[in-house]
């Protein structure tokens, strides 16, 4: 049943550092291995998402001539608006870099701290803009019941701005638990995690600005 | 153990006679559907289906016949050879993805053929010209609208022997699916868009036609009868219902609009006598009906025989 | 006064009690369907106040809350899973009963409702699939994969109990239908306009909805975890070739489920935009179009048929080579032709909806490309007929269903070839024919599979055989039951009769369906001979005992630890050196060995995770079909809070020490030394306590 040769158990058989950037600690070569895990099953999560967002940019793309003779992408987009919010994401990319570097490189939490509440202040100066951007289609008639395009529209958009809105919530999660407990093994995964979510939705961001904004109002 | 396998070889005999007794079950001249075909389509659809079967027999039948022979001949009692480790052939693998590869390209080859042969939208050679016929699908009935003779009906779907006939559909309605099983191949109609079917009858005679996905209550009720008769009783029928055909005005198509089978609407325009699979005319019929349903534009007040139709491709 | 109930309940009222319209409009016919439907809310009640009232008079609470309901193991949740699906078959298949008996009877007529037809066609479809045939696939990998490739756990056990919650949640919404009624009449495939409120506007689709969301959810939940736990968590040795094929095809069903569900969560989430915020997505008028619908729901339903049967592909691998006492036949062309499988299953879907207008081209191209899975198809079926040439083939009940499958289910694919052709298409789609086709490969394929695997690894699981003699009879009832329910329905194809229809006028159809009801009721029989089996295999379970936990000489490593194997399933993580690693070891003579060393055992603690979210799911899935607007935010409110709370939670873990360990692993090998070992002649006889001679090479055993 066993073989009588090796008599470590099986997880000290692996190299040590495992995961650039996760310094748990030179003695956690096992929570090393459970945290890659959790690592690497967020991006299979991410995978199974990009099929959702992928669905409905494919979605969207065919249901453009659908206007039905309401308001099309050129009366309802604005340009400014859309560039401010990609602005304010792309910066929060670079933002939750930043706190990934104080991470990583350091020991205290006042640094990581303060880029982590400079990204959720970003994030919800995006979430602002945006749904400001609702209210002003709205306002233009650009509202899903008037036209299956505008339907396909609001089905794609609000869904990323939902994700960023779930990311905003785990953000003042950690930051509670990094209250409560420091910046544990637990805390350093999470932020792994959430910073691979914080950048997704910043690419996702990327093809929305370019195929619904750039690519409807040229 | 005890013989079991012995009492497999029953089973796996009667399994595949049941299979192919179901499947012929469809020859017989009475029975309903293309196994007994009624018009060129059908049949083409039938012989395509006995080449499929008969060449991927070639696959599956060895699987049937050589099943009960393994278990018979290495049971555990028996006392056939026995190679508990052996698991690899290479021949046997190539022959193993190599046979059935063969028979899918010669299936995937007359597929790509015959499909394009028998696209519904694809018009059927002959020297007389296509008899057009719209169609629309309410919930749960069919009305048939005849462009050129002004005229429509219900109930019935009336065509001459050996002629092609041009099929454009829609509905009024849910997604639903027409189909004359004798005649040819099915086809969705959905609403504001149309499609198009391409048959022809070959013989005389009374066949199935019916509403094949799902719409609610009257689904079942969703049928008529196809009756393919000669070109002098088809002139006589065109005449017939130009002369005797209740008008089809707003009111009428309002009253089409309503959820109710072919039954229940003859009853709503006073028609008591009426049973599934009879004829209902109607004449005159509204300029541009069928472009009016698709368009979902008003429909003419009143009926007139106005009919420069262009149909909506 | 009714303000405030209509805030408090929605739309909910009277008329939801499932034979309100016996009530209002009392013909003899809706008598006899509010007597069915009623009798059927009757069941549900009577059966969940029998079982409150049973755990409470066993005084089973707190049993059941501590080793069950909040345990995180593999194990007990892939039991609970299978639980699940032997209730809601149970279920669907009287459903399926009550349809055949209609069509029996029902030349012009019959006795059901149209409408309830409708909602029977629908509720069978969406258990089988969702809240039968998912979970039971979900329960039997659950169960098995960790002890094939030597893991104590899957990578995420808490994960895997929100899995266990969500479905739990979808079959309790599709369970409390049958009270407060209606359920959906759309189909389990939902195709709009038909399901938009302009044409649905009741609850019905609603329901349906919300309960197939949750199953998607935890489809695709359980998806990453699987596929993470066998990247991540295999034992040292234990390489991608060496794995049994069993976690072959539980690997490509968990990719299949990561990216073939989340079509299905997003189609079903638009179209509950259209019913709930007015959207255009899906309806005939203001640039919605449905076709969209049809093509993102079959980009999920050609992978979903795929995840359905892969697995039992795995599962008849053990099986015929087991069962032959012999090495599969070739395992490298197997696991080829399952991952060739997966991959070509996104590329078929469109042939679900080739009358729906495309272009020749189009269709030909997605029917040769259909064509094309059944090679890979094939090359299994005659891999498994030569892992039966040249062994010793032993007729055990999970035989029976791997030989009623092979011949059975190849005749299933023949008609899908058919049904593959285009033009040949056009005569037989949504006709009985594709019936008939689909059930061959789901019942040969997917459920004699989950049976076969019930009866291979029951032992296992508890600790007793399952009796053999009820076994059989189940297992001959089904085949002859299949056969007849369902090749009758080939004939009913080809002569035109359409699915989903509630009666018919040709008298060419009555012998053929009054046979097919005939086969309903014997494959009744068969689920009754199951459930006799089960209890007459737990009242002999004493005599059938078998700790030692290898009854059938097995190969993989689940045969190598007792019969139930403890929370930790082995003392020390194995390391493997080849395929089939427990026979490998067997024949070595390295069995049953003792570990140098016990080290202590970290394993996750209790949580009540699962039963929260079973819990809010079922609120909120309630409270979206009722508009009982407060109940959804309530149970959002309470989801987000215990998700929150459990990323605060630290001690997550509970250390079982070296000692325990050892003392366990003793005492089994001490079991194993009273145990007399048996050969394979004795197999089926109660001289068989779960150990196996050693083999001997070239020996029969």
């Amino acid at each position: 049943m066993t073989s009588t040769t090796t008599h470590r158990p099986a997880d000290q058989a692996r190299s040590p550092v495992r995961h650039p950037g996760l310094n748990l600690g030179p003695s956690h070569q096992e929570s090393e291995d459970v945290r890659e895990e959790m690592v690497f099953g967020f991006w299979v999560f991410m995978m199974s998402d990009v099929i959702i967002f992928g669905l409905l940019f494919a979605t969207y793309v065919v249901m453009l001539g659908g206007t039905a003779g309401g308001p099309g992408p050129s009366d309802l987009f604005e340009m400014k608006s859309a560039f401010i919010e990609t602005m304010i994401l792309l910066v929060s990319s670079f933002t939750f870099g930043m706190a990934s570097l104080a991470l990583k490189y350091r020991t205290d939490r006042k640094v990581l701290v303060i880029w982590l509440v400079v990204t959720l202040l970003l994030g919800l100066g995006f979430l602002f803009f945006e749904l400001k951007d609702f209210h002003t289609m709205f306002g233009k008639g650009g509202v899903p019941s008037r036209s299956g395009f505008i339907s396909a529209f609001f089905s794609l958009v609000p869904l990323h701005g939902l994700h960023v809105t779930g990311a905003c919530i785990w953000l003042i999660a950690i930051l509670g638990q990094i209250a409560v407990y420091g910046v544990d093994s637990f805390v350093k995964t999470a932020l792994l995690r959430l910073a691979i979510l914080w950048h997704f939705l910043d690419i996702i961001w990327i093809g929305i600005f370019s195929l619904v904004y750039l690519g409807g109002l040229s | 153990m005890k013989g079991f396998s012995n009492s497999l070889i029953p089973l796996s005999r009667g399994g595949p006679i049941l299979f192919v007794m179901a499947l012929l079950s469809g020859c017989s001249d009475s029975l309903p559907g293309f196994m007994n075909p009624q018009g060129p389509i059908a049949e083409a659809q039938n012989d395509h289906f006995w080449f499929v079967v008969i060449l991927t027999l070639v696959v599956v039948l060895p699987v049937i016949v050589l099943t009960p022979l393994l278990l018979w001949r290495y049971r555990y009692r028996g006392n056939a050879v026995y190679h508990p480790h052996w698991g690899n052939s290479r021949w046997l693998d190539i022959m193993i993805w190599g046979v059935p590869f063969i028979i899918v390209i010669i299936l995937a080859v007359v597929l790509w053929r015959k499909t394009h042969e028998l696209d519904p939208y694809r018009p059927i050679a002959s020297d007389k010209p296509p008899l057009q016929v719209q169609v629309v699908g309410f919930d749960w009935k069919w009305l048939f609208i005849y462009p050129e003779q002004g005229i429509a009906t219900m109930g019935q779907l009336v065509l001459p022997e050996d002629r092609p006939v041009a099929f454009h559909l829609t509905s009024a309605a849910t997604l639903q699916t027409f189909f004359i099983p004798a005649l040819g191949s099915q086809i969705d109609v959905m609403n504001r868009m149309v499609t198009q079917l391409h048959l022809q009858a070959n013989n005389t005679g009374q066949f199935q036609g019916k509403n094949m996905q799902y719409n609610g209550e009257g689904f079942h009720h969703q049928r008529f009868t196809t009756r393919v008769v000669d070109d002098a009783q088809f002139d006589d029928f065109v005449s017939a219902a130009q002369q005797q055909g209740q008008a089809l005005d707003r009111q009428l198509f309002n009253e089409l609009n309503q959820q109710s089978d072919a039954v229940k609407f003859a009853r709503a325009i006073g028609l008591n006598d009426y049973q599934h699979g009879d004829l209902m005319t109607f004449s005159p019929i509204p300029s541009h009906l069928f472009d009016n349903v698709v368009n979902h534009a008003a429909i003419a007040h009143e009926a007139t025989n106005n009919n420069n139709q262009e149909t909506t491709p | 006064m009714t303000d405030v109930w209509s805030f408090i309940f929605g739309r909910l009222g009277w008329d939801a009690l499932p034979f309100w319209d016996a009530i209002k409009d009392p013909t003899t016919f809706n008598i006899i369907n509010g007597v069915i439907a009623g009798g059927a809310a009757g069941l549900v009640l009577l059966g969940a106040l029998a079982t409150v009232v049973w755990i409470t008079w066993a005084g089973k609470w707190r049993y059941l809350w501590t080793e069950w309901l909040t345990s995180p193991d593999h194990k007990k949740i892939g039991i609970m899973f299978i639980v699940i699906a032997m209730v809601m078959l149970s279920r669907a298949l009287i459903e399926a009963v009550f349809m055949r008996a209609q069509q029996a009877v029902g030349l012009d007529g019959g006795f059901l409702s149209p409408d309830h037809f409708g909602e029977f066609f629908t509720t069978h479809g969406t258990i089988m699939i969702f809240f039968m045939a998912m979970p039971f696939l979900t329960g039997m990998i659950n169960y098995v994969m960790p002890l094939q490739i030597g893991a104590r756990d899957l990578s995420f056990p808490i994960m895997n109990q929100i899995s266990l919650g969500l479905t739990a949640a979808g079959a309790a919404i599709v369970m409390i239908s049958l009270v407060l009624a209606p359920f959906s009449t759309g189909g389990w495939s939902g195709y709009p306009p038909y399901t938009e409120l302009a044409y649905s506007p009741d609850a019905g689709v609603d329901y349906w909805i919300w309960a197939v969301t949750l199953s998607t959810l935890s489809s695709t939940l359980s998806g990453i975890n699987f596929a993470v736990t066998i990247y991540k968590k295999r034992a040292p040795g234990m390489k991608l070739f060496r794995m049994p094929l069993f976690t072959w095809t539980a690997l490509c069903t968990a990719i299949l489920m990561i990216f073939g569900m989340p079509p299905l969560t997003v189609v079903t989430a638009l179209l509950a935009l259209d019913r709930y915020l007015d959207f255009h997505m899906f309806t005939s008028d203001l640039g919605g179009n449905m076709m969209n619908y049809v093509n993102l729901f079959w980009a999920f339903g050609h992978p979903e048929v795929y995840i359905l049967i892969l697995l039992p592909f795995g599962i008849y691998s053990e099986v015929f080579a087991t069962f032959s006492g012999k090495r599969l036949y070739g395992y490298t062309s197997l696991v080829i032709a399952t991952m060739c499988i997966a991959v070509l299953s996104f590329t078929v879907w469109l042939h679900h909806f080739f009358t729906m207008g495309q272009s020749a081209s189009i269709n030909a191209a997605f029917g040769i490309a259909t064509m094309l899975i059944g090679i890979p198809t094939g090359v299994k079926v005659y891999d498994w007929m030569l892992t039966m040439y040249r062994g010793r083939i032993r007729i055990s009940v999970p035989m029976i269903y791997a030989i009623g499958f092979i011949m059975l289910f190849v005749l299933g694919g023949l008609t899908g070839i058919i049904l593959a052709t285009p033009s040949v298409d056009y005569q037989v789609h949504n006709s009985l024919f594709l019936i008939a086709h689909f059930h061959n490969m789901l019942i040969p394929g997917t459920l004699f599979g989950m049976l076969s695997a019930t009866n291979f690894w029951f032992p296992k699981a508890f600790g007793f055989r399952l009796e053999e003699r009820w076994g059989r009879r189940a297992a001959y009832a089904w085949i002859i039951g299949f056969m007849l329910a369902f090749f009758p329905l080939y004939a009913l194809g080809v002569m035109g009769m359409p699915r989903r229809s509630l009666t018919f006028f040709e008298p060419a159809y009555l012998p053929w369906t009054i046979a097919a009801g005939v086969g309903a009721i014997v494959i009744l029989f068969a689920m009754l001979f199951l459930l006799i089996q089960l209890w007459v295999s737990v009242r002999d379970r004493h005599s059938n005992n078998m700790f030692a936990g290898d009854p059938w000489d097995g190969r993989s490593l689940e045969w190598a630890t007792s019969s139930p194997p403890p929370e930790y399933n082995f003392p020390v993580i194995p390391e493997i050196h080849s395929r089939d690693a427990y026979m490998a070891e067997k024949e070595q003579g390295k069995a049953y060995q003792v570990p140098d060393e016990f080290p202590d055992i970290e394993m996750p603690s209790n949580s009540a995770m699962g039963v929260i979210i079973a819990v809010t799911g079922t609120a909120m899935a309630f409270g979206l079909t009722w508009y009982m607007w407060w109940l959804v935010i309530l149970s959002g409110v309470v989801t987000l809070v215990a998700v929150i709370a459990r990323g605060f939670a630290r001690k997550t873990t509970r250390t079982i020490s070296g000692d325990e360990v050892r003392r366990t692993h003793l005492a089994w090998l001490e079991h194993i030394r009273r145990t007399t070992p048996v050969d394979r002649s004795k197999e089926q006889t109660s001289e068989n306590r779960g150990l196996p001679v050693p083999p001997v090479e070239g020996a029969v055993q």
